[in-house]
């Protein structure tokens, strides 16, 4: 049982295209989720991970393609995959003028979960997301984060195998965002198969076993954090100087050819590490050469983008990216 | 259970919905209690003593309440749908109807709850009305038995109005057009038999003002409440419920598919 569950696709996409009006969103997609694990969609705002999310739970037709989500065809038995799925969007989905308790009730009675079957597991769900205090308050007074976890626990209501979760930290302080990390890896725990949209590469990275990167509504590439990062070549020192003489210097010194005279910055690439950033100094200090500010640069969403795709995010997505990244 | 007792649990569970959001909303009802209520006073105590002289025969102050409250009446009726089209507005543009619809459950319900909600709270409103015209010199002369067809008369047509509605707030793309597009059903009492005979208007909009819709329905509960002869009005009026019902229960649920596919 163990052996044929965990090879079982939760998802499996091939060919999924989608149009509105003469603009193409999703051109030929393919895809494949195992179960009860987390695969995360990475990309920019306007990228189309919306779309295929809203594809997947069945909100929107596919103009094209083979889908099958939870063991049915999406076309033929859309009604067998929503039994088996829940959906968090980016725009909450809460009643505001229900409370909290109201919520979760008005899911339990359309999931036909029968009174003492709710009551328990609405007491579960309030107690587990730290819902108590307010579960009498209309949602209309919840904070952005608790809004989120209300909204994720009306998901949970009818116990689904495969959640959607279409970026579910965007506008979140940080704070709250590692709540929301830390429910996901319990669910993840739990079986749960979960599929993630995100335009962080940190979140993917933390919570996802497998990532996808979608740029113009195709996967560029696809790979664990780990494939994905090795092939990063983002991560940088990034040096400041206070003059073009002691770029120059620095430049001779380190032999490195990537540098910005207008800024008087020079970028050597580096994963960051102690040893490597004090082979810089030391070479730097045996040339007599002064730095002014010293900074250390991780990947981020547009290093992978450049990395693949050869444009940065912010250029991949067009117009609409303002806030492809942080 | 079946697919059919399925429907109607969901369709319950909606209604209960409603019938919360009314109890947390209660200004809207004010509002929808408050300007029919408005106008009842203004007609009757301002315009009252002129216009009851101009009826038919004469008459005073008194006389028109008589004929002003079945025009009353619809007109807090179209109000209250105006109340529908701005809830159903409220929910599409909000995340909660796109979570309903990844739900298994039965597509219809929603669109159930609203208008079940929405008759409780436009019959909510009848009443009050009526009580507040029975209150300042209203005097129907109307048996148990044609109190309880006029109460079907104004289900029929609050009934029909309010799939309209339904319609309408789910074809609007915000919250403010939906709130305004069913403003037209308010104006048309005042371009039939609501608040004046029409005998005394120009040939075209006469013409217009005893083939609209409201007209019979105004007529059939004028001859309930007041024996004033109904002729075939009832049926005229019944018939431009069922089809104002059927037309408008189809093309709520043709829009309610296609928003989704956005």
């Amino acid at each position: 049982m163990a052996v044929t569950t965990a090879t079982r696709p939760a998802i499996s996409v091939s060919g999924l295209r989608k149009t509105f009006g003469d603009k193409v969103v999703l051109d030929g997609l393919d895809l494949m989720v195992s179960e009860g694990t987390v695969f995360s969609l990475l990309g920019p705002n306007g990228a189309g991970k919306t779309t295929v999310v809203r594809i997947l739970s069945t909100l929107v037709p596919a103009d094209a393609g083979s889908i099958r989500v939870a063991g049915h065809d999406l076309t033929k038995k859309p009604d067998g995959v929503r039994a088996a799925i829940g959906v968090t969007g980016q725009f909450s989905a809460v009643d505001n003028l229900l409370t909290g308790e109201e919520n979760l009730k008005l899911m339990a009675d359309l999931h036909h979960l029968g009174r003492t079957e709710g009551r328990r597991r609405i007491a579960e769900l309030m107690d587990r997301f730290d819902l108590g205090e307010v579960a009498r308050k209309p949602a209309s007074v919840y904070s952005g984060g608790m809004r989120r976890r209300l909204d994720l626990a009306m998901t949970l209501v009818g116990g689904p195998r495969l959640i959607f979760l279409d970026e579910p930290t965007t506008g979140l302080d940080p704070r709250s965002r590692h709540a929301m990390w830390q429910i996901i890896r319990g669910l993840v725990a739990e079986g749960v198969t979960v599929f993630l949209t995100t335009q962080y590469l940190d979140e993917a990275d933390q919570l996802a076993d497998r990532i996808a990167l979608l740029d113009h509504g195709r996967i560029v590439v696809e790979g664990t954090p780990d494939e994905l990062k090795r092939r990063i070549p983002g991560g940088h020192i990034l040096l400041r100087f206070t003059d073009p003489t002691a770029l120059h210097a620095a430049a001779r010194a380190l032999s490195v050819a990537q540098r910005d005279e207008d800024a008087l910055t020079l970028q050597i690439p580096s994963d960051g590490d102690v040893r490597s950033l004090r082979a810089v100094l030391d070479r730097l200090d045996d040339a007599h050469v002064e730095v002014d500010q010293l900074s250390i640069h991780t990947p981020d969403l547009d290093d992978v983008f450049f990395a693949f795709t050869g444009t940065p995010a912010s250029a991949a997505a067009g117009h609409d990216s303002t806030e492809g990244h942080r | 259970m079946t697919s059919l007792a399925y429907t109607l649990t969901d369709s319950a569970t909606m209604f209960r919905r409603q019938i919360r959001h009314i109890q947390r909303y209660p200004s809207l009802t004010a509002m929808l209690i408050g300007l029919p209520v408005v106008f009842l006073l203004l007609f009757v105590y301002v315009f009252g003593a002129t216009l009851g002289a101009g009826l038919p025969g004469g008459g005073d102050r008194s006389a028109y309440i008589n004929y002003l409250v079945p025009g009353i009446l619809l007109f807090s009726v179209t109000g209250a749908a105006q109340g529908t089209a701005i809830s159903i507005a409220m929910d599409t543009t909000e995340g909660i109807v796109d979570r309903f619809r990844t739900m298994a459950i039965s597509r219809a319900s929603l669109l159930t709850g609203h208008v079940l909600g929405s008759l409780v709270q436009t019959l909510l409103c009848i009443a009050v009305v009526l009580a507040i015209s029975l209150a300042i010199g209203f005097r129907p002369t109307a048996t148990p038995i044609e109190w309880l067809a006029a109460a079907g008369m104004l289900t029929a047509i609050a009934f029909a109005l309010i799939w309209l509605s339904v319609a309408l707030g789910l074809v609007s793309d915000s919250v403010e057009t939906a709130s305004n597009t069913p403003m037209f059903l308010t104006l048309l009492p005042f371009l039939g038999s609501g608040f004046v005979p029409t005998d005394t208007m120009p040939a075209g909009l006469r013409w217009f003002a005893d083939y609209q819709p409201f007209t019979p329905v105004i007529e059939t509960l004028r001859g309930l409440l007041l024996d004033s002869g109904i002729g075939n009005s009832a049926t005229i009026a019944l018939a431009w419920c069922a089809a104002i019902s059927l037309l408008s229960y189809l093309w709520a649920k043709r829009s309610f598919h296609k928003r989704a596919a956005r």
